[in-house]
C-alpha cells in the first residue's frame, strides 16, 4: 500500500471511504444462515503499458515514455430473498507508476438493491448509462467522468443516490436523489494528457451554497415501442462538467480553477432499429451555462454481415456532433461542430475478436482525433486489447491544445476472476 | 459424402411428389402442429447450461449461461428469452433480452455490464453466430409454428424410433438456409435431429437432440443439443443441467428496464 502514500489526498479519502462502506455492507448483510443468501466475488486485475511515441508540451510533465499502470477491479455481491435483495460492492483502483495524478481510487458501486412487484429501488453508490450514441454521451449526467482514467468519458465515478424504478406497460419511470456530489479529477500538472495550464483541483467554486453536498435531482422515462426505444430526462442540479477559469497566483502563476453551476439539462434520446440499421439520436437542452442553449449527436450504425464470406460483421458508424453552447460561459467542448466516422470489425470467433477505428473530425477547425481499439479474449480468463489515440491539427485556441503532442498507445493484458 | 447424402434425399423424396403436393404441405404442417400443441402451456422455464464449443482439431472452450424463457400464449407473438453468461469471466452478467416476433425481426437488447449500458441491436442478421459458437441466432430464439412453411417429406427410421421427416421453410427474412430437414419421433412428437440447408442447397449443419427427459409429467426437453457445422469442422453442443418449470417468472423479468437488474 506504500504506492497509496503518494496519492492525492482526496484519494486516500475515497480509499477510506470505500473501506467505510465495506463495513456498513457487511454490518447490514444478513447473517442468518436461514436467509439462504448466496455471495459471490468477481472482478479483474490489469496490467497496462501506455506509450507516449513524442516528447511532452510543457517543462515539468513526465518525459518517459512508457507509463506502466496497474489496476484493480474486484466485484462482490451478496443476494438473498432469491435475488430480490442484492448488496454489491465494487471498488476501483489504479496504479500508475509516472502519472501521479491517474493513480486513484474509487468507489464505482457500493449499494443495496431491493426488487419489487413492478418497482425497484437502488440505495447506495451506483452507475448509470443513458444514451444510444457512439461518439459522445451527451444525455448521460448521472455519473461524474473519471476523467484521470482515460479521455474517451467511458469512465465514471460513483455516484451516491436513492434510485425508485417503476417498471410497466408503459416504459419505465427512474426517480433519482443524489446526494453528494463528486468533483471531476484532473491530471496533475507532471502528468501527460493535462490542459495547457495545471487546474487547482482543491480550489473549486460552486454555485450551490452547499457545495458538494447539493442534492440533485433526475428523472427518466424510457420505453420500447416497437422498432422506437425512447428516453425522456431531466436533470436539476450540480453540472458534472466543470467551467475552468483562468487565476493568476501571487507568485505570478496562472492556473484554472473548477467552477460547478447550478444547471437544468432537459434530454431525449432515440434510437430507431430498422433491420441493418440503427438510427441514432441524443438532443439535450441546458439553462445554467450562460444562455440557454442546446446541443445534439445523432447518425447510424449500418452493419454490413458476413464480409468476405466469413462469420465477420463489419459496423459502419457516423455521427454528427453539434453544440451551441456559449464559448466564454459554459465548460469548453470538442463537439461543437464534429464528425464521428468509424468502423468496427467483429469476427464473432470463440475469442470474440473485435477492432474499431476512426476519427472525430471538427468541420471548422479541421483538429482530428483517431482512435483504434482492438480486444480478444485469450484463453477463458484473460485478454489483450491494444488501443491507439492521434491528435492532428490541433490549434492553439482548441480545448485539447493540451494534450496534442501526447498521442498514445496502450497495451493491456487483464486477467479475470 | 454430401452429395451422396443429397442424392439420396432427391431419390427418396421423387416419389413423394407424386402423392401431391397440398397432402404432404397439410401432413407436414399437422405435425408440427401437434409437436407445437403438445408444449403448450410449459409457462415458463429456467435453466442452466453449458455451451461446449469445439474447433476442427478438437480443442474445446466452454462457456456457462442461463436462459429464461416466457411463453407467450398469443400465437401471433413470439416468445421471451434472456440469456446471461457467468463464464468466459470477462462476459460475466452480459445479458441479451430477445422479444420473439413471427415473420418481423425479433426485438433484441444487448445488456453489457462494464459500461451498465442496454443497447438495442439489429437482429436482420439471422445467420450471424450465437457468442461464437455453430448456432445462428435463428437457431435459438423462438421456434414458432408460424415462422416457417411445412412439407412431409416421409416416414424413416431415426435410432431406435420412428420419425416424421418435415420439411421447414423459412418464411421469415435474411434466413441464412433454404430449408430444414425435421426429424419428430411418432411417439412423442420430438425433434430428434435437423438438417440445415444454406441457399446452394447444401447441408450446411445437423442438429441432433438427445437425453430427453420429461418434466411435469408432460413437457420433454432434450439434455443435450449437438450442432455440427460440415463447412467449418466445427462442432456446439448444449448441454443442461438444470431446467425448472413454471417458476412463476412474469413479463417483468423479461422488460428491457429490467436488464440493468440481470447478474
Amino acid at each position: 500500500m506504500s504506492a497509496m502514500a503518494n496519492c492525492p489526498r482526496s484519494n486516500r479519502r475515497r480509499a477510506a471511504l470505500s473501506v467505510m462502506a465495506l463495513a456498513a455492507i457487511l454490518a447490514i448483510a444478513p447473517v442468518d444462515s436461514t436467509a439462504a443468501g448466496e455471495w459471490e466475488l468477481s472482478g479483474s486485475v490489469t496490467s497496462e503499458l501506455r506509450i507516449f511515441p513524442g516528447d511532452p508540451a510543457f517543462p515539468g510533465q513526465d518525459a518517459n515514455h512508457f507509463s506502466p499502470a496497474l489496476s484493480l477491479e474486484p466485484r462482490l455481491v451478496y443476494e438473498w430473498s432469491e435475488g430480490a435483495d442484492r448488496l454489491t460492492f465494487a471498488p476501483f483502483l489504479r496504479l500508475d507508476a509516472t502519472q501521479s495524478g491517474r493513480s486513484h481510487a474509487d468507489l464505482r458501486e457500493a449499494n443495496w438493491l431491493h426488487i419489487g412487484d413492478g418497482w425497484g429501488l437502488v440505495a447506495g453508490i451506483d452507475k448509470v448509462f443513458w444514451g444510444v450514441a457512439e461518439s459522445r454521451h451527451l444525455v448521460d449526467i448521472i455519473n461524474q467522468d473519471d476523467a484521470v482514467e482515460d479521455i474517451d468519458g467511458e469512465d465514471k465515478l460513483g455516484q451516491p443516490m436513492v434510485n425508485l424504478n417503476l417498471l410497466g406497460d408503459w416504459g419505465t419511470v427512474s426517480v433519482f436523489v443524489l446526494p453528494g456530489f463528486r468533483e471531476r479529477a484532473f491530471p496533475d500538472s507532471g502528468d501527460r494528457l493535462r490542459g495547457s495550464l495545471p487546474v487547482a483541483e482543491g480550489d473549486a467554486t460552486f454555485d450551490a451554497g452547499a457545495r458538494t453536498h447539493h442534492v440533485d435531482l433526475a428523472a427518466r422515462w424510457s420505453h420500447a415501442i416497437g422498432d422506437w426505444d425512447l428516453g425522456i430526462a431531466h436533470f436539476r442540479g450540480t453540472s458534472r462538467e466543470p467551467r475552468l477559469l483562468s487565476e493568476t497566483r501571487p507568485g505570478g502563476e496562472t492556473v484554472l480553477v473548477p467552477h460547478y453551476d447550478q444547471i437544468g439539462q432537459t434530454s431525449l434520446d432515440v434510437q430507431l432499429t430498422s433491420g441493418a440499421w440503427l438510427w441514432k439520436l441524443e438532443a439535450m437542452t441546458r439553462s445554467g451555462h450562460g444562455a440557454r442553449f442546446a446541443a445534439a449527436v445523432g447518425g447510424f450504425e449500418h452493419t454490413v454481415s458476413g464480409i468476405f464470406g466469413t462469420n465477420a460483421d463489419l459496423g459502419l458508424l457516423t455521427e454528427y456532433n453539434y453544440d451551441g453552447r456559449d464559448e466564454e460561459r459554459a465548460p469548453a467542448t470538442v463537439f461543437d461542430d464534429d464528425l464521428f466516422l468509424g468502423a468496427r470489425l467483429t469476427l464473432n470467433d470463440v475469442q470474440d475478436t473485435s477492432v474499431l477505428g476512426g476519427a472525430i473530425i471538427d468541420r471548422d477547425t479541421r483538429s482530428t482525433i483517431l482512435f483504434a481499439e482492438a480486444e480478444r479474449r485469450i484463453g477463458d480468463n484473460w485478454k489483450i486489447e491494444l488501443e491507439g489515440r492521434f491528435f492532428l491539427n490541433v490549434s492553439d485556441s482548441d480545448p485539447i491544445a493540451g494534450i496534442r503532442k501526447d498521442d498514445f498507445v496502450t497495451l493491456r493484458l487483464s486477467r479475470f476472476f | 459424402m454430401r452429395i451422396l447424402l443429397l442424392l439420396l434425399l432427391a431419390l427418396t423424396s421423387a416419389p413423394l411428389s407424386v402423392s401431391g403436393a397440398e397432402d404432404s404441405q397439410a401432413r407436414g404442417e399437422a405435425i408440427a402442429r401437434e409437436a407445437d400443441l403438445r408444449d403448450r402451456g410449459f409457462g415458463d422455464n429456467r435453466t442452466v447450461l453449458t455451451m461446449i464449443l469445439q474447433d476442427r482439431k478438437g480443442r474445446t472452450r466452454e462457456r456457462r449461461l442461463r436462459i429464461d424463457t416466457l411463453e407467450v400464449p398469443d400465437e401471433t407473438r413470439g416468445d421471451k428469452s434472456l440469456v446471461v453468461f457467468e463464464t468466459p469471466r470477462d462476459m460475466k452478467g452480459t445479458a441479451l433480452l430477445s422479444h420473439a416476433q413471427i415473420l418481423e425481426d425479433d426485438d433484441q437488447w444487448l445488456f453489457l455490464p462494464a459500461l451498465k449500458r442496454v443497447k438495442r441491436i439489429s437482429s436482420a442478421n439471422k445467420t450471424s453466430s450465437f457468442f461464437g459458437s455453430e448456432f445462428a441466432y435463428e437457431d435459438i430464439t423462438g421456434q414458432e409454428l408460424g415462422k416457417y412453411a411445412y412439407k412431409w417429406l416421409s416416414d424413416d427410421v431415426c435410432g431406435e424410433l420412428d420419425c416424421y421427416v418435415v420439411e421447414r421453410l423459412p418464411l421469415f427474412r435474411n434466413s441464412g438456409y433454404s430449408r430444414l430437414v425435421t426429424w419428430y419421433d411418432t411417439a412423442e412428437y420430438r425433434v430428434q435431429r435437423i438438417d440445415y440447408y444454406d441457399h446452394k442447397e447444401t447441408l450446411l449443419k445437423t442438429l441432433t437432440l438427445s437425453g430427453y427427459r420429461q418434466y411435469l409429467g408432460r413437457f420433454w426437453r432434450a439434455q443435450t443439443y449437438t450442432m455440427e457445422n460440415f463447412r467449418t469442422g466445427k462442432t456446439t453442443r448444449l448441454i443442461y443441467d438444470v431446467y425448472k418449470f413454471q417458476t412463476g417468472l412474469t413479463e417483468e423479468h423479461f422488460r428491457k428496464g429490467n436488464l440493468r437488474r440481470v447478474e
